[in-house]
């Protein structure tokens, strides 16, 4: 949009110790939170806002602790409500640049409605999804995107509810920007973060954490160590689709589903290998991308989609500052005596 | 005009009711004899009564829309009782709202309408016509349908056409019968279709049509002329209805508080027309947000409230239950916050479109924890206009959330609205805090009012965190000691019980000793003032406190509690405002008055009900 509402940046450089905060960091030892708080840290300094202008908003749930433990302006929800708050701080002041720290309970359960309608509406912001597949801070219920089958508190005999896939969801409702990392690459987080912060809408980073208390290892056909390698594509935009430990495997189209090639069998090339691009307006590809899982294809991370389409508070802008030029009433006085009225003398 | 051929009778006073199918234009019709009374100097008062499905099945009770006008040349304060003259655009109508109709009144209907199916389908089980149940009234056979076909295909419309400007026949009848010319009314017609210059002939012709049918037949006998109003006081004046003036008190407001507005609502009946009216006002930088649901409205709200903008949310007694928790949440933060609630029939969806007084202890209490909150009640549709304008000022000034009480009877009601000029409004001082205060702590408070600072993301300085969980003292950490939230808890109680310092004392309608003390609040006050006025003039012993304030009540309500021999307390619920006195001044005895029907109470129940209080031992 023309309105190009920028924050005001920063004129001293900052570092990770301007965003230190005096509280003490509750979360537990070993908490794939801890890997999400330290990539903050160290992406804040990098965007170059100047410190007062930060803004981060969180529900209710482990992830959202996250505004107590970073020294910015922050404001600690209630459950499931952080994206509609945040909402109202953004379209107020579209000067700020808004965090919001979430997870898969508090985003996708309770707060489901707020969580599509901010992404439909393409609102400014930058959402972090702490996704655990299972609710921590009630220690120990399965979540909207436990998978099915899944023994916990609330589910003795196994989950029978079918899960959300974050990207699946975000692009479902139109999403503009939707990155999946996991919480044991803080290299790929900083860089997605650093990714989600310029793009002009919502951002919705997923992060694949573990809670080594309720759900210890449920990422670990992705994350562990011997399989990481062969279960992940790291996407980069404009380059192939490679990945595998010897880079040797590609994801390819065939017909209209995507399909995992190994390159130089049965004559394949790397010409024939998909090429990421994060903008294609068209969320087609992006789609199938987010929709990948083990055990036929690796989990898709990085930038998946990056679209540009107008922002929400964007628009806002654009309305009122047409609004304010064209109409006749520019003060109260001229509202309360425009259309009919009598006078006694 | 033409020369007038027949008697003109004067009156100081007349009610006119309009009743149709809805969709068949009566709200419309009545907004336009009463704009067309109040510009010819007529005090106005009007309430629009009308069903919640947008079209009911036709011809039938459930379908009747209805328009209530009442024109005076003097001050009025209500709608009326009943009416002076009905327009009745089809069997139903009549059936419906025969029981609001004086003995002896004129009643107009359109004749063609009435067959044996929807006679039968009203309800009637014989035609009214045909026996003597209309014999008390005057009435007007008037064939509406058929006389405006016969206008419309002159000009080239189609039946469709003809049926919708039915109601322009119907509004021609009432001019003649009150000696109305078509100035104002043909001025809205060339605003309203500007882009359809055919619709303005149409409309034109078919208002004249009904106003020349009324003076060429016989049927009318004498025709009503009420005079402009003598002793208004001088100054500009326009009609307004409470919703409007809600958001145009708001939007006051916030223009002398320089905190923009921003309102999160989701659309909701009685209370919708405040979203609207505010969406139209983004030349007064007015950021209208309309939300996924009723939480998301308060959420949003808090946020920009938050980020300071003077944020409010708008809604009716469901909504209001939807957004306890965030309320909640804005008590905690100790955020301004402005929660418009326009009553409505309840409990659950209840009557959406008819009114009552049921949610005031959802006002008070209907939070968990110790949740106190700032409450103001809204007496009458002008009132509106500053009722929004203190609750903002005092949630804003005392960082609190503050709901504002109105109804679907005051929201939609309209009545004559004295202009002020905003710079007369009382000044707003948000406690917004400055850049690089080293003093500033998120719960730090003035010692006086124990209000905290208002600190707005993106001032250099005074980065903080804030949040539902409860706070320690003056750093804000969260905290969990015992003696800090007993502390903390207290301290949210006595900020708004503070509040009573900076309201008004309450006034009294009448001598302050006496007899009767009736205890009225909100919207109510048109038709209670009305009834003891009347019972003054009469010589009895009656005075009337009408309550704005709700919480914290005015500082001399126990004094002026104690100089009555009685006090009877009037409300559209079971008793709820009563039950608070009780809690609040339990030394008094309380009488009370209650009807809970989705209806405002009528002036002669109350002075009925007053008298029988008076003569009771």
């Amino acid at each position: 949009m023309e309105e190009n509402l920028t924050v005001e940046r920063t004129r001293v450089p900052l570092t990770k110790e301007d965003f230190v905060s005096d509280q003490m960091v509750k979360w537990c030892p070993g908490c794939g939170a801890h890997a999400i708080l330290s990539s903050v840290a160290n992406v804040f300094p990098k965007i170059g806002y100047k410190k007062e202008n930060f803004m981060l908003m969180s529900g209710i749930g482990c992830s959202s602790r996250f505004p107590y433990y970073v020294n910015t302006y922050g404001f600690h929800g209630i459950h499931g409500r952080a994206n509609a708050i945040a909402t109202g701080i953004k379209v107020t002041n579209p000067h700020l640049s808004v965090w919001v720290a979430t997870g898969d309970g508090d985003s996708m359960a309770i707060g489901g409605n707020h969580f599509i309608h901010i992404i439909r509406r393409n609102v400014d912001l930058n959402i972090m999804l702490f996704n655990n597949q299972i609710y921590g801070l009630t220690k120990g219920q399965y979540s909207p995107t436990t998978v099915m089958g899944t023994i916990t508190k609330t589910s003795p005999q196994g989950t029978i509810e079918h899960p959300f896939n974050t990207g699946e969801l975000v692009l479902g409702a139109q999403g503009t920007f939707f990155a999946r990392v996991v919480d044991t690459n803080p290299k790929l987080m900083t860089e997605v973060m650093f990714e989600a912060a310029k793009h002009d809408g919502t951002s919705v980073v997923e992060i694949l954490e573990n809670c080594v208390i309720f759900a210890e290892g449920v990422h670990n056909a992705i994350t562990g160590k011997d399989v990481r390698d062969d279960n992940q594509l790291i996407l980069k935009n404009g380059e192939p689709m490679i990945f595998g430990k010897n880079k040797d495997k590609g994801i390819r189209l065939k017909g209209t589903r995507l399909e995992v090639v190994q390159i130089g069998v049965n004559s394949i090339t790397e010409d024939e290998i998909l090429v990421h691009d994060q903008y294609d307006q068209d969320p087609g590809i992006h789609l199938m991308l987010a929709k990948m899982a083990p055990p036929l294809y690796p989990v898709a991370l990085g930038v998946i989609r990056s679209a540009m389409f107008p922002t929400y508070d964007d628009m806002v802008e654009v309305q009122i500052k047409n609004a304010k030029a064209t109409s006749p009433v520019k003060c109260v006085d001229d509202l309360i005596n425009s259309g009919d009225t009598w006078e006694i003398k | 005009m033409t020369e007038i051929k027949h008697k003109v009778v004067e009156l100081e006073d007349a009610v006119i009711r309009f009743a149709g199918d809805s969709g068949d234009g009566m709200q419309l019709s009545g907004t336009l004899f009463s704009d067309t009374a109040a510009l010819a100097g007529n005090a106005i008062a009007t309430f629009p009564d009308y069903p919640a499905e947008i079209r009911a099945p036709h011809n039938t009770v459930a379908g009747v829309s209805g328009f209530q006008t009442r024109i005076s040349k003097n001050t009025i304060h209500s709608s009326g009782d009943l009416a002076d003259v009905l327009v009745a655009m089809n069997p139903a109508s009549l059936k419906s709202n025969l029981k609001w109709v004086k003995t002896g009144a004129t009643i107009i209907l359109d004749i063609d309408t009435f067959d044996e199916k929807t006679i039968e389908k009203a309800g009637f089980k014989q035609n009214p016509l045909e026996d003597a149940s209309l014999s008390s009234f005057s009435i007007i056979k008037a064939p509406i349908s058929s006389l405006t076909w016969e206008t419309v295909k002159e000009l080239g419309a189609d039946q469709k056409t003809a049926y919708k400007t039915r109601n322009m026949f119907a509004l021609g009848i009432t001019y003649y019968l009150f000696n109305r010319d078509f100035k104002t009314t043909d001025e809205f017609f060339d605003k309203k279709f500007k882009k359809k210059p055919q619709l303005i002939s149409i409309n034109k012709a078919v208002i004249r049509a009904g106003y020349n049918f009324a003076d060429t037949i016989e049927a009318i006998h004498s025709t009503f002329k009420v005079p402009s109003i003598k002793k208004i006081e001088k100054g500009k004046f326009r009609n307004i209805t409470g919703n409007v003036a809600t958001a145009w008190g708001l939007l006051a407001a916030s223009e002398r508080s320089g905190r923009p507005l921003f309102l999160g609502s989701y659309p909701i009946t009685p209370a919708t027309e405040i979203m609207i009216e505010l969406a139209l006002h983004k030349s007064l930088g007015a950021k209208v947000f309309q939300a996924e649901d009723e939480i998301a409205g308060i959420c949003s709200a808090i946020g920009a409230s938050f980020a300071g903008a003077m944020a409010c949310t708008s809604t009716s007694g469901p909504g209001l239950s939807l957004k306890s928790e965030a309320i909640g949440l804005a008590v905690m933060t100790e955020l301004p916050l402005i929660i418009v609630n326009v009553q409505r029939g309840g409990p659950s969806t209840g009557l959406p479109t008819k009114s009552e007084q049921s949610d005031l202890m959802q006002a008070l209490y209907g939070r968990n924890g110790e949740g106190p909150v700032i409450i103001v009640a809204a007496s009458s549709p002008a009132d509106c206009f500053y009722a929004a304008y203190e609750t903002a000022k005092l949630s804003m000034e005392h960082m609190t959330p503050a709901i504002l009480l109105t109804d679907g009877y005051i929201g939609q009601g309209s009545e004559v609205f004295k202009i002020p000029k905003v710079k007369d409004l009382p000044d707003i001082n948000p406690p917004i805090a400055q850049p690089n205060d080293t003093d500033f702590k998120p719960y730090r408070r003035d010692a006086e009012t124990l209000v905290r600072k208002w600190a707005l993301p993106g001032t250099e300085g005074l980065r903080h965190r804030i949040g539902g969980l409860e706070k320690e003292n003056i750093s804000g950490n969260v905290s969990t000691d015992p003696l800090n939230h007993q502390l903390m808890s207290e301290f949210r109680e006595k900020k708004v019980e503070k509040v009573v310092n900076f309201i008004p004392e309450q006034k009294l309608v009448g001598k302050d000793k006496g007899d009767l003390l009736v205890v009225s609040w909100g919207g109510t006050y048109g038709s209670v003032f009305s009834a003891v006025k009347e019972m003054q003039d009469e010589g009895k012993s009656v005075s009337l406190a009408h309550f704005r304030n709700i919480c914290p009540l005015p500082k001399n309500t126990g004094e002026i509690f104690s100089n009555f021999k009685k006090i009877i307390v009037c409300e559209l619920n079971l008793g709820q405002f009563v039950k608070y006195l009780k809690i609040c001044h339990p030394e008094f005895k309380y009488l009370q008055y209650n009807k809970i029907q989705g209806l405002p109470f009528m002036v002669n129940e109350l002075k009925d009900q007053f008298n029988k209080s008076l003569e009771e031992k």
